[in-house]
């Protein structure tokens, strides 16, 4: 019965959990597209997981009427953009602006993939190697001459 | 060791845990708190105060522009009635106003009666009080929620922010000194 009636609650309760909804009127469609898209790339300040779509807080609110009016009075999405970070900083980005500060941020994980692909490479070719050199002691001469055209076959594939 | 190459992971491991822990404990030393990361780094250290021209809390106040906050060095305290927060902090506030502080306050999307009735209620340590009902200056000012303590200077050029509840060891720790620095014509 209990169970049944949490269920109940938890039915009840969610389309509060639902994004955050208000009615703005736009005079053209181009115009609620880009609304949409800087309302999800903007972060809410206050809630910090949330970008300002999503979040209910009145700060999301707040930013939201002020990309609405700025949209309205013909701001270009860089305008809008540097009015948040003037105010709130690099914080409000979710696509972090690339300057001297955020160089490390873009392109250290790109930097230490290609860092292990070199490390990963260098193993790989210092093993084969190895094996080649320790193969080649143990193999008649005949043998070695079959392995080396296997070999060369493979390279040349 | 016949690869030495091969300590170099390990190395940067300790190198990244030792850099870790030193910014830990200075933002411990500094702040004399733990880190917090609801705490966002305010992009208006440095620039001006905001212009605004908006009306006083006070009944028949004044209308109050961004030269009325000229002249001396003060605290900007951004608070609301319905700020939980802002009720603790206010009689430190009240202490400080007494020691000689100057505190403006924005009253930050309130209600205006009811800031009236507060102030009258709980005592009102600020020399001004700008009535922000539309939160626009709040917005120029970065606020993302109350209470919130901004220092300014003589040429009303906004020198540090502090977030949260302002008490006796956010003082002396760290707006006092700011403020005292302030006042003696240094650069804090």
């Amino acid at each position: 019965m209990i169970r049944r009636w949490c269920l109940f609650l938890l039915l009840a309760l969610a389309p509060i959990a639902m994004a955050a909804v208000d009615t703005y009127e736009f005079e053209t469609d181009a115009q609620r597209e880009r609304f949409y898209q800087l309302s999800n790339e903007l972060r809410c300040p206050k809630c910090q997981n949330q970008n300002i779509a999503d979040s209910n807080a009145p700060i999301a609110m707040d930013l939201r009427r002020e990309v609405h009016r700025m949209l309205t009075e013909g701001k270009d999405n860089d305008q809008i953009i540097d009015f948040m970070v003037s105010r709130y900083g690099d914080f409000v980005r979710y696509k972090p602006a690339l300057t001297p500060a955020t160089v490390v941020l873009w392109f250290a994980p790109a930097a230490l993939l290609l860092g292990g692909v070199i490390v990963l490479i260098v193993l790989l070719r210092r093993r084969q190697r190895a094996l080649r050199e320790s193969a080649a002691q143990h193999l008649s001469q005949d043998e070695q001459r079959r392995l080396q055209s296997l070999l060369e076959r493979e390279e040349d594939n | 060791m016949r690869r030495p190459w091969m300590l170099i992971p390990l190395v940067l491991f300790l190198l990244l845990l030792a850099l870790f822990l030193k910014t830990l404990n200075d933002k411990k030393n500094q702040q004399d708190l733990a880190i917090d990361p609801s705490t966002l780094p305010s992009a208006l250290i440095d620039k001006p105060f905001p212009e605004f021209s908006l009306a006083a809390v006070e009944e028949g106040g004044p209308t109050l522009t961004r030269a009325d906050l000229l002249g001396r060095p003060a605290l900007v305290n951004v608070w609301a009635t319905w700020c939980v927060a802002c009720r603790v902090e206010h009689p430190v506030l009240n202490g400080l106003s007494d020691q000689g502080v100057v505190i403006y306050g924005v009253n930050y999307k309130d209600n205006t009666a009811d800031a009236r009735q507060w102030l009258k209620e709980f005592h009102d340590p600020y020399q001004l009080n700008i009535s922000d009902t539309e939160g626009r200056l709040g917005l120029d000012l970065g606020v993302y929620g109350a209470p919130e303590t901004f220092l300014i200077d003589a040429e009303g050029i906004i020198r540090y922010k502090f977030v949260g509840v302002v008490d006796e060891r956010v003082w002396e720790t760290q707006l006092g000194p700011r403020y005292q620095a302030l006042l003696e014509g240094e650069q804090p």
